[in-house]
């Protein structure tokens, strides 16, 4: 079993191998892209597998601020590119955000598929 | 001087309930200071609810939390904005106010900015109000998407156009001479 895991007082990220899942909890507001690094960098390596397909779970994900809407829409955009790697966003109808925001993800890359809870 | 740019409302309408947090930039460094962003945001967040109590019916309570979910994420960028944009060269204190309206709530967010970048900013605000704000978010994403090096987003006042319907505002002013103050206010009015 292999998880990568980056996480602190106020959020938690990580990349489970078998079950392809990219896990998001709590509020992730970093001020700007330096800071979001080791993020990108977990995200991008997630991307470069290429695995079949990547579940992104963000069912507790509370709050993202604007950087963070970059860093998701990044990570998006580099899994298009890979051209044979599909995935599905998990997002809960519990948190208004993500009905606001994450339709853009839907613009970026049409076969993105959202799921809710 | 004053100038202003989009829907800015110079005198905002007698309103009795009301909020403002003062924040000295300066006294703590920004990466410390970040923290507070968040806490500001929940604060003016949880603060709201008073006025938009929750009750027995299901679709308040939903009405309740969007309300409460917007006014956190808008306060947020605006304060992270007025935190990396302030002329870090001067003592000039940052804002965040807060008026409530029946029908919608109204931020405003002040801080000074060098007067070396107010040209820049006030290029982006035309190109901001002239243009289609959807296509202008998808580009912008897109234009991040090839650009590894790039600091910030320039997401945060498209996401609230976009995502959450605020219109926007901006004054800048001169407050003071030799050496230049340029105060700019951002006004966000969010319909509820």
């Amino acid at each position: 079993m292999a998880e990568i895991t980056i996480e602190n007082e106020e959020y938690h990220v990580s990349y489970n191998n078998e079950t392809t899942t990219i896990r998001c909890k709590g509020a992730l507001r970093l001020s700007g892209m330096e800071e979001y690094e080791p993020i990108v960098e977990l995200f991008n390596q997630v991307a470069d597998m290429k695995p079949l397909k990547i579940y992104f779970n963000m069912t507790e994900l509370k709050f993202l601020n604007s950087s963070g809407i970059n860093v998701l829409s990044k990570f998006v955009i580099r899994v298009r590119q890979k051209q044979t790697v599909e995935m599905v966003l998990q997002g809960s109808n519990k948190i208004p955000w993500q009905g606001k925001s994450l339709k853009n993800l839907r613009r970026l890359m049409p076969s993105l598929q959202l799921e809710w809870e | 001087m004053v100038q202003l740019f989009g829907e800015f409302h110079q005198t905002p309408i007698e309103s009795e309930e009301y909020l403002i947090l003062g924040f000295s930039p300066s006294s703590i460094p920004l990466k410390q200071r970040w923290r507070n962003n968040g806490l500001s945001a929940d604060f003016l967040a949880d603060y709201l609810t008073v006025f938009f109590p929750a009750n027995e019916d299901e679709n308040t309570n939903d009405r309740h939390t969007e309300i409460k979910c917007a006014v956190g994420y808008i306060a947020n960028e605006l304060l992270e904005n007025a935190m990396k944009f302030n002329d870090k060269t001067i003592h000039y204190p940052i804002s965040i106010q807060l008026y409530l309206y029946h029908d919608r709530i109204i931020f405003c967010v002040t801080n000074s900015i060098s007067p070396l970048a107010v040209e820049k900013f006030q290029a982006y605000l035309q190109e901001l109000i002239h243009s289609d704000p959807q296509e202008l978010y998808i580009d912008q994403l897109e234009r991040n998407a090839q650009d590894d090096q790039g600091k910030t987003s320039g997401l945060g006042l498209l996401s609230m156009i976009n995502d959450y319907m605020a219109t926007l505002g901006w004054k800048f002013e001169t407050v003071k001479k030799d050496p230049e103050v340029i105060a700019v206010t951002t006004m966000a009015q969010l319909t509820v």
